[in-house]
């Protein structure tokens, strides 16, 4: 899993039936001492995570197998909302 | 599966509720000679590691194997503990 910050938002009306009711967002990787890295993913919320929040994203299809997700065609997913991150 | 040091923890409370009682831990890959490569990782803790012990993972679907299966979602997760430096033979 990588850690990611919430940069914004998409939109989407048409696409496939079972992506409805997911909130669909931008995330960019960051380091764990909170620098941002290069890129971004276009990933789905599971936990209602909200701009600018660290989150931990789950990628590849080990993202399918979070709750809610079973059988939506998805390759990164939001999983949890961090708190701290502690690195000695 | 690779080698890495643990080097970190991570706190969230608001998860997906497949993740609910799971340890999350910041993990360093290591190359053969033990040095660092690559940045660093959150892991899925499946066997008690802690912070600075040598361990290795396993990424992709496989990693919520040692779990329930098909019901955890995680691409990284430690499986194993390596018993000492000197146990990793180059």
């Amino acid at each position: 899993m990588i850690i990611a910050r919430i940069l914004g938002t998409v939109v989407s009306t048409q696409k496939d039936e079972r992506l409805s009711g997911k909130k669909l967002l931008i995330v960019r990787p960051i380091n764990v001492d909170g620098s941002d890295t290069t890129g971004y993913v276009v990933a789905v919320d599971t936990v209602g995570a909200g701009f600018h929040e660290r989150v931990l994203v789950v990628a590849g299809s080990s993202a399918r197998l979070a709750q809610g997700m079973k059988d939506v065609p998805v390759d990164a997913a939001i999983v949890g909302v961090i708190d701290t991150v502690d690195v000695n | 599966m690779q080698l890495a040091r643990v080097i970190g923890t991570v706190v969230a409370t608001v998860k997906n509720d497949s993740l609910e009682g799971r340890k999350l831990l910041v993990v360093q890959t290591l190359d053969r000679n033990l040095e660092a490569t690559g940045k660093p990782m959150v892991a899925v803790d499946a066997v008690g590691a802690g912070i600075g012990e040598l361990v290795f993972w396993c990424r992709g679907k496989e990693a919520s194997f040692p779990f329930k299966r098909e019901d955890t979602p995680t691409d990284c997760t430690i499986i194993g503990i390596v018993d000492s430096e000197q146990h990793v033979t180059r």
